[in-house]
């Protein structure tokens, strides 16, 4: 490592996202879209107002606070992809306090955001022990887990917590302003939730860097036998790993409903938690760019609003972007791997 | 002339504007439309984006700004206040909600926008008084079209069994529904000479307007369960077409099978052998009356709950609603199921006429009376001879 990397290293993982952009560019002139107004469109989308800041800030912080929580998870070699239902979960617990329970002004808000973080641990907890007590693969108890979390939700707004004139399906009724953080300006960012949501990801890098428990999440996310072998308890490890990953993103769930929305809505976290792995994906894991991408996804989704209402484009463009960003840095990131591909190729060629 | 003076009639107030001659400019009017689904899923979008359209078309230099899919699940980025006020930065003078689950979030925004018109679709904010001055409510009066859906659902059924896949349960999905209901209990008695009680209708909601994978049941499978325990005709309450798209597979494959889709005028396309007909949202001239009241300073706040134009119930410029005869329906139910419209439309027979009862037995409109618009826009369950859940 104390060589001087190649030049062509040192570039290289910023290819795929110059790929990425070239495959969109080309996309909307196939449209018929001058690319140059579809990313002024995006930029004014994302940054033009203060407005469209509060809102790039307002999606970011649940994106950010489950990457957070993945970044542990990977880290011990987990694929938390129950990280959708954990959100769910914890806006669900947050609803339940925010309907049921009354309480001093100055207590309402953390008990909520305690019960998030609760709901959410609670449910990636279950992944862990169907993994380490059911042998169920945490991919496969996570996804089941997700369904369950959302046909829960749908079964609270169109049952017991049905607004009074009725049901549409839609959510609860909002709840009381004393149940909701405060928000900034007139916009459904919380202050609150961002210091919050700052405060994990360094807590999570803390933890990762420079704690005992971090080096075992490391060895047993390398090599989970060694690691059982040097006397980590893996097992105890691992629910751990989730559970403070499935905390930050009940968090995260808990802030949907008590700013982004003000009630319980089906669909809550709409697919928050899958953007969150593509994040921590695209960031190759590394502590610094995870709240950069976080950041750039909830930009050109926000973005990708505008653009759709400027060009009438179709409106998955946004996504399309930040897909085919995501895929390429996947298939094509690690510059060791493309080399040594390339080079397995050549020599096949040659003999 | 005859037909224009009906809708005329219907839309008063907001129409006075636009009889005055020639019809205004649109030049420098710009309006947004906000869709829940796809704008071309050939249902319930579909048919709010092609209003607008038609609002286009005839208020010359106008202009549209779409935004679709605003739901949750769909993009959990996007609020509808976030998309309002890029609409209004980009001029809009005039936005119509078209679902539903804007209704809050609509009337929200509207205090927020005073100087803008807001038009959101089935609400009734301004019946019970929530709305701001500048917030309308318009709805096209389809439970007569949902009763000639069921009468030619009864009037071709060979098992006597009808399937209907519903959306979600609300005051208006439960009045679709039983009103489709009716008609074909009426038609089933009154035409084939069978018992009403002999007819089943049974309702299975899938959750939501349109199929969310994961969120909602899937209306493939809903419709598939029908076909396979003895339902030979499906109707759809849903905003897209997977019920006929399923019935058109099975006849395809040799299955005695009917479908009425729901919404959109084109939905017949999708299976059209098998397609006994579709009651449709005709949105076009009610945007046009509303766009040309906006841009002519005339407009003011409204509840309207518009219906079909009884002497042509596929005029698009004049019906808010209507019916169109599908291909599948035989020639024989065809004169019947006219028979049935033209009493409709003479009044000789009312969809809602007594005695109703509701599903757990209560009696809701006494025999020979004829339920009142507050009885029927708030039914507040299905009625009895129905199967499926009230809520």
């Amino acid at each position: 490592m104390s060589q001087p990397k190649p030049r062509l290293e040192r570039i290289w993982p910023l290819l795929p996202g110059l790929a990425a952009l070239l495959v969109t560019t080309l996309l909307l002139l196939a449209m018929g879209t001058s690319p140059i107004d579809a990313y002024s469109a995006m930029w004014q989308g994302a940054f033009g107002t203060s407005a469209r800041v509060y809102s790039v800030l307002a999606f970011l912080v649940p994106l950010l606070l489950a990457a957070s929580g993945l970044l542990l998870t990977f880290k011990a070699g987990l694929w938390n992809i129950g990280i959708e239902g954990q959100i769910i979960m914890g806006a669900v617990a947050a609803s339940w306090v925010a309907l049921r329970v009354q309480l001093p002004a100055g207590l309402q808000i953390p008990l909520e955001l305690l019960a998030a973080m609760a709901g959410g641990a609670l449910w990636a907890a279950l992944a862990g022990i169907l993994k380490t007590r059911g042998g169920v693969h945490e991919i496969f108890g996570g996804l089941a887990l997700n369904n369950l979390a959302i046909l829960f939700t749908n079964y609270l707004i169109a049952g017991p917590w049905q607004p009074p004139e009725g049901g549409s399906f839609r959510g609860t009724q909002p709840f009381g302003a004393h149940a909701l953080l405060p928000l900034f300006e007139n916009s459904r960012l919380s202050l609150l939730s961002l210091a919050l949501a700052v405060v994990a990801f360094a807590g999570v890098a803390l933890v990762l860097t420079n704690s005992h428990w971090g080096l075992r999440l490391k060895a047993l996310g390398q090599n989970a036998r060694s690691a059982f072998l040097l006397g980590v308890s893996s097992n105890r490890e691992m629910l751990l790993a989730m559970a403070v990953c499935g905390a930050l993103a009940g968090l995260g769930g808990g802030v949907r409903v008590l700013s982004w929305f003000d009630s319980l809505r089906q669909s809550i976290s709409g697919g928050i938690g899958y953007l969150a792995l593509m994040v921590v994906l695209l960031a190759g894991f590394r502590l610094v760019l995870t709240p950069l991408v976080a950041f750039f996804f909830s930009a050109v989704l926000n973005g990708s609003i505008t653009l759709q209402l400027r060009t009438q484009l179709h409106s998955a463009l946004g996504d399309i972007l930040t897909g085919v960003l995501v895929l390429l840095v996947l298939l094509f990131g690690n510059y060791e791997r493309v080399r040594r591909a390339f080079r397995r190729r050549r020599s096949q060629a040659d003999g | 002339m005859h037909k224009r003076l009906i809708v005329l009639l219907t839309l008063a107030a907001l129409l006075l504007a636009a009889c005055g001659g020639a019809g205004p400019s649109g030049e420098g009017f710009t309006f947004g439309m906000i869709l829940v689904g796809p704008q071309n899923d050939h249902g319930w979008s579909q048919a709010h984006y092609e209003g607008g359209q038609y609002v286009v078309e005839n208020l010359p230099g106008a202009e549209m700004i779409v935004f679709d899919l605003l739901n949750p699940a769909d993009k959990p980025e996007a609020t509808l206040e976030g998309v309002v006020d890029e609409m209004v930065a980009q001029g809009a003078t005039l936005i119509f909600t078209t679902s539903d689950e804007f209704e809050e979030d609509t009337t929200t925004v509207a205090a927020k926008y005073p100087d803008v018109v807001f038009v959101n679709v089935s609400g009734d904010d301004v019946l019970t008084g929530e709305a701001p001055a500048n917030l309308s409510n318009v709805m096209g009066r389809m439970e007569e079209m949902k009763a000639i859906a069921g009468c030619a659902a009864a009037l071709t059924t060979q098992t006597g069994q009808l399937g209907y896949v519903g959306p979600l349960i609300n005051h208006e999905t439960l009045r679709l529904t039983a009103s489709a209901y009716l008609g074909a209990r009426h038609c089933y008695e009154t035409y084939r000479g069978e018992s009403g009680d002999d007819l089943q209708f049974t309702v299975s909601w899938i959750g939501f307007w349109f199929n969310i994978p994961g969120v909602t049941s899937d209306p493939t499978e809903v419709t598939t369960n029908f076909l396979d325990t003895g339902v030979d005709v499906v109707l759809s309450g849903i905003d897209t077409t997977e019920a006929i798209n399923v019935a058109g597979q099975r006849a395809a494959a040799g299955a005695t099978v009917w479908a009425v889709p729901y919404d959109y005028l084109g939905a017949c396309d999708n299976a059209p052998a098998i397609c006994l007909g579709v009651p449709f949202f005709n949105w076009g001239p009610d945007y046009l009356a509303i766009a040309e009241a906006v841009v002519e300073g005339e407009w003011s706040q409204s509840w309207l709950w518009n219906g079909p134009n009884w002497d042509d119930l596929s005029d698009l410029d004049s019906t808010s609603v209507g019916w169109l005869n599908g291909p599948g329906l035989s020639e024989e139910a065809a004169a019947n199921l006219a028979d049935y419209i033209s009493k409709l439309a003479s009044g000789e027979v009312a969809v809602w006429t007594g005695p109703i009862n509701l599903q757990n037995g209560t009696p809701y409109i006494a025999a020979g009376a004829v339920g009142s618009d507050e009885e029927i826009w708030y039914l507040p369950q299905l009625l009895e001879g129905m199967q499926g859940p009230s809520q």
